[in-house]
């Protein structure tokens, strides 16, 4: 038995290596970015097929997209003449002076205009609050829930509909319109659907079966019919349901409408949760004495929530979401905002519908971009803090 | 020194009002005073509020005569002669017209998306990631109101249709196509199609049989599309195309004959599929993303190729994973076709809650059939999917 | 080929003297330099332990011998045929050589027969019932023929390795690898999964094995290879290895193995 040396095959029995090799680079074909192309791009003929198609698409489409928001766009002008095709521009982008003129309607609706500090007092406060919950190590953040589940609310109501007592003159729901609908039902949806759902969650879990038949039946009910119709229940048969004298404002029922419709689905997100917290974890509270509601509130509920936080969030962005549809009821949301400002015969013009639908669209997928995004990186916190 | 142990002695005695389950009972039998007393107090509220505004009650109404008109019908509708009942049942066939429809193509679509996502094309996968995250965060109403306004109505008017080739028009009014009228001579075709399924059935129960005894396998996918769908075509064009057609003719402000497709319906139909092809693309990802690479690994070590691998290893196992929320998907868009009130598309909504509802101004009626006809869609389609997922649950221990 | 039904199964005969032969193979992971010139040549029937600390690359080198992941520099041939980009190479390859994976990754939505009978059926195309018996024959070797008709979930993990390895069996190869077979498993498990495989070295088949288990090497291997970043350091008959190593690596990996 020979003992070889260096580096040569290793065919007889026993081998050592006496030099290590020291890391080489990869080989020209696959290092950095002319490798990473090939790999990822070129590697084989219906790959290389597959980009050049994607590849004329995307020339396609984005130099469109550009165009029409920025090159091609009008920047100035007060009237529809500024956005119509003319000898010098054939081609008009989007309508930009349109939504200039336009905006504080987008975002405060009909709301009087010496009292909008009201409505930049609200979003301040609301803003707080949003604040204070999602960042992680705010101080005190046990105040911060009793600040954006109760204070705020309060708070918020009487600023946006007035309280003579504190002079702060009243102004009615229905001068209030676009943005600040939308983020009005917004905060309530979400406000209130998270404590409802989870009692919800909880009335289901029961292990009574009044509250358990109960919960169901609301929570299937909800979840089997379309958004729309409980909108219309809310807004045309809630009037019939209450004496006379309550008659509702057209506004609150649509909110009622929404909280309740989130709050079945959310009911649903808290159930996956709480199934997702061991049976130990019950066992061990009730043992050293808990009773239901401090356990529920002291171990299960906030482990509970911590873990589908993910799936709250994603609830919340359907609920955002779903404030468009308080539009087909009549409710001044900022679709419906612009869909009366698109008409406006002062800016018809042929890209004036699809200006008002960008600015929409953008808003809406700010919003619901950045909640995906906080989610995405909860999960992601939650995983790490799993692994060892 | 033993320990004297007292004697067996009786239950420590509760008090009533600390015993669990008298504490149950009686929680339960509050809430249901509670329930039962807002019940019945919006009962009596509804009752006097509907007799005042002089609001007739029950479904009388179901056999009045509707007295409008609504713009697509499936079944006979007339405005003179048609029922409210009748006007119920043409805007429930629209409902699932459209969601039919909308569910094949959204489950195209999304299937797509969904593999494109997956791709080892970085670009093709940017891209497909790209549609997603977009159509996810916008709301669907604004979609919907941006096909219908800012692309369907800006189409010119009649009098600059654009005229399709091969006798069709495409203008703010509707897609206007030929209507086929088959003759007599098709009856052969469709006496084909049903041999050729027939067909097609009986080979892939010869294939499979013949592959368990000899091992040799048959292209049965290609005998099968040959079967079902070219032996009808080459049977129709040896009878000499026995169809004819009724062409669309443009009038003056009209254009008479033909098929015509809404504008409605088109706007509401691919606004819908979009839609929901972006939440089916991110079903189907996950459902192949749970599929472990492992899986393929040992199939490739074994010597299958990638095609039988799919087949065989990776999408029954994805197919476990994707059929339960892909079928909540579904749901959702039959929920979402209802938005067809934006739009006006006459869905059942439109229709019924919509119209009926202001005409005969009986809204607990309308509002409660309404949503006893969605209830039972989702709760079927519930059923159905919890007995599936039963069946083909993995075994374990 | 197709092999017949005997009593006792003899494992494939090769081609060529040489199992498996690898000279001068890098391999890259992006800039990193994962495999390092490693040149191995494995005779037919030899049995190989390939040990060494965890991201020396071990389980990266025996899987590019059956192309579940590709070199960038060197050659590697097996049985002759040498692995290129050529799909029907590869798959000639892959018909022709086993792999048990440390996660057993049998197929959890099929019974543990037609586990088996997968690749025979749809890979060299046998009839059903020559593949159904096959089958129960390697299931027997294996020692769980009564398990035929059960599912994967419904095994305990050393069932699963052991179906996984009849699995691979089914399809008659030359050359069998394993990937540490028994790091997956709890410890009153890996001796039915080491009897196995002793069983199948009695049998003259060539086999590479990832594993820790230094009992079986001592019993079985021909040769244990040492690998430490991406480089084999040292290889040598097991009693020498294990009693005389050479290089100082060898000797910290051994004293923090053996206690």
């Amino acid at each position: 038995m020979t003992m070889l040396d260096g580096n040569q095959a290793v065919g007889e029995i026993s081998f050592v290596r006496r030099t290590p090799i020291a890391p080489l680079p990869p080989p020209l074909a696959m290092a950095g970015a002319l490798g990473w192309v090939r790999a990822n791009l070129l590697s084989s003929p219906s790959n290389i097929a597959l980009t050049v198609v994607t590849a004329l698409f995307l020339l396609w489409m984005i130099p469109e997209a550009v165009n029409f928001l920025f090159i091609d766009a009008v920047w100035s002008g007060s009237d529809r003449l500024a956005c119509l095709p003319s000898a010098q521009q054939p081609e008009i982008g989007a309508c930009w002076p349109f939504v200039w003129e336009r905006l504080p309607y987008f975002i405060y609706g009909s709301y009087p205009i010496p009292q909008r500090w009201r409505v930049d007092a609200f979003f301040v406060l609301l803003a707080i609050g949003v604040g204070w919950m999602l960042w992680l190590n705010a101080p005190r953040r046990d105040l911060g829930v009793v600040y954006f589940f109760v204070v705020m609310p309060i708070a918020s109501v009487i600023l946006l509909t007035g309280l003579a007592a504190i002079g702060l003159p009243p102004v009615d729901t229905t001068l209030w319109g676009g943005v600040l609908v939308t983020i009005t039902v917004a905060s309530v949806g979400i406000v209130v659907s998270l404590p409802l759902g989870v009692l919800l969650a909880l009335g289901r879990r029961s292990r009574m079966p009044t509250v358990k038949t109960l919960s169901v039946i609301f929570i299937e009910f909800v979840r089997g019919v379309p958004l729309i119709t409980v909108l219309f229940m809310a807004s045309v048969m809630l009037p019939l349901f209450v004496p006379d004298e309550w008659s509702p404002d057209k506004l609150l029922r649509a909110l009622v409408g929404i909280a309740l419709f989130a709050s079945a689905y959310m009911a649903e997100v808290v159930r996956a949760g709480l199934q997702a917290i061991p049976k130990g974890q019950y066992e061990g509270a009730m043992s050293v004495g808990l009773g239901y509601w401090q356990m529920m509130r002291l171990i299960v509920l906030p482990q509970a929530l911590k873990v589908t936080i993910p799936n709250i969030v994603n609830t919340y962005i359907g609920l955002f979401k779903d404030t468009t549809l308080v539009f087909i009821v009549g409710i001044f949301d900022l679709l419906k905002a612009i869909e009366v400002s698109r008409i406006d015969p002062k800016w018809a013009a042929p890209v004036t519908s699809t200006t008002g639908y960008a600015v929409a669209a953008i808003f809406y997928f700010v919003f619901c971009y950045a909640m995906s995004r906080y989610a995405r990186s909860t999960e992601a916190r939650l995983a790490q803090s799993e692994k060892r | 020194m033993a320990i004297d142990l007292p004697a067996a002695s009786r239950p420590a005695h509760v008090p009533f009002y600390n015993n669990p389950k008298v504490r149950s009972v009686v929680y339960q039998i509050a809430l249901c005073a509670v329930v039962f007393g807002l019940v019945y107090g919006a009962i009596n509220n509804a009752i006097e509020n509907l007799q005042r505004a002089r609001i007739a009650s029950g479904f009388g109404f179901w056999n009045n005569t509707a007295g409008f008109d609504i713009s697509q019908t499936l079944i006979e509708y007339t405005s003179q002669a048609s029922t409210y009942g009748r006007a119920f049942w043409v805007g429930l066939l629209n409902t699932l017209l459209v969601a039919g429809l909308g569910v094949v193509f959204a489950t195209i679509l999304g299937f797509v998306i969904g593999i494109a996502r997956l791709s080892k094309n970085w670009l093709l996968a940017k891209v497909a990631s790209g549609y997603v995250e977009l159509i996810r965060n916008i709301p669907l109403l604004l979609q919907l109101l941006f096909w219908y306004n800012a692309v369907l109505k800006t189409l010119p008017d009649i009098r600059d249709s654009i005229i399709i080739s091969g006798g069709g028009f495409l203008n703010n009014r509707g897609l206007f196509l030929p209507q086929p009228v088959f003759t007599s001579g098709f009856g052969m075709v469709e006496i084909a199609f049903i041999l050729g399924i027939v067909a097609a059935t009986a080979f892939c129960i010869w294939a499979r049989k013949r592959q368990m005894e000899t091992g040799q396998q048959a292209p049965v996918f290609l005998v099968a599309f040959g079967l079902v769908i070219a032996l009808p075509l080459a049977v129709c064009a040896l009878a000499g195309f026995p169809v004819d057609f009724i062409f669309p003719e443009k009038a003056r402000f009209n254009i008479n004959g033909g098929i015509e497709v809404l504008p409605e319906f088109a706007a509401l139909l691919v606004g819908l599929v979009i839609y929901t092809a972006a939440f089916i693309a991110e079903v189907v990802r996950a459902g192949i993303l749970a599929v472990s690479r492992g899986q393929t690994e040992a199939a490739y070590s074994l010597g299958l190729r990638p095609r039988p691998t799919l087949r065989l290893v990776v999408v029954p196992q994805a197919m476990r994973v994707i059929i339960p929320p892909l079928t909540s998907q579904y749901l959702n868009l039959t929920k979402n076709s209802s938005l067809a009130v934006a739009v006006g598309y006459p869905d059942l909504v439109q229709v019924f809650t919509g119209t009926v509802l202001n005409q005969t101004g009986q809204a607990v009626e309308v509002v409660a059939v309404t949503m006893a006809v969605y209830l039972t869609i989702s709760l079927l389609t519930s059923l159905a999917m919890n007995i599936y997922n039963t069946r083909i649950a993995l075994v374990e221990r | 080929m197709e092999p017949t039904i005997s009593a006792a199964p003899k494992p494939t005969p090769l081609n060529t003297a040489i199992a498996v032969e690898i000279v001068g193979m890098h391999k890259w992971y992006g800039d990193f330099h994962v495999l390092r010139d490693i040149n191995l040549r494995i005779k037919g029937g030899e049995r190989i332990v390939i040990c060494g600390p965890s991201g020396s690359g071990k389980s990266t080198m025996i899987r590019c011998i059956n192309r579940l992941e590709e070199h960038q520099r060197g050659r590697i041939i097996v049985d002759g045929v040498e692995l290129a980009n050529d799909l029907k190479k590869i798959d000639e390859v892959r018909r022709d050589v086993g792999m048990v994976f440390q996660h057993f990754n049998l197929f959890p939505h099929l019974t543990v027969l037609e586990n088996c009978t997968l690749a025979p059926i749809w890979v060299r195309k046998m009839p059903k019932k020559e593949a159904d018996a096959i089958a129960q024959h390697y299931l027997k070797r294996v020692k769980i023929p009564e398990q035929a008709s059960k599912y994967p979930g419904q095994l305990s993990g050393g069932q699963q390795q052991r179906v996984a390895i009849a699995r691979a069996l089914c399809m008659s190869p030359k050359i069998m690898l394993f990937d540490e077979p028994t790091s997956a498993l709890d410890p009153e498990m890996v001796k039915e999964v080491l009897d196995t495989m002793v069983g199948l070295a009695e049998d003259g088949m060539t086999m590479l094995v990832v594993s820790h288990e230094m009992g079986f090497a001592r019993q079985v291997a021909n040769r244990v290879v040492f690998m430490d970043e991406g480089q084999i350091i040292e290889a040598n008959a097991p009693d020498e290895f294990f009693s005389h190593p050479q290089h100082e690596r060898t000797k910290l990996f051994l004293s923090q193995i053996l206690r």
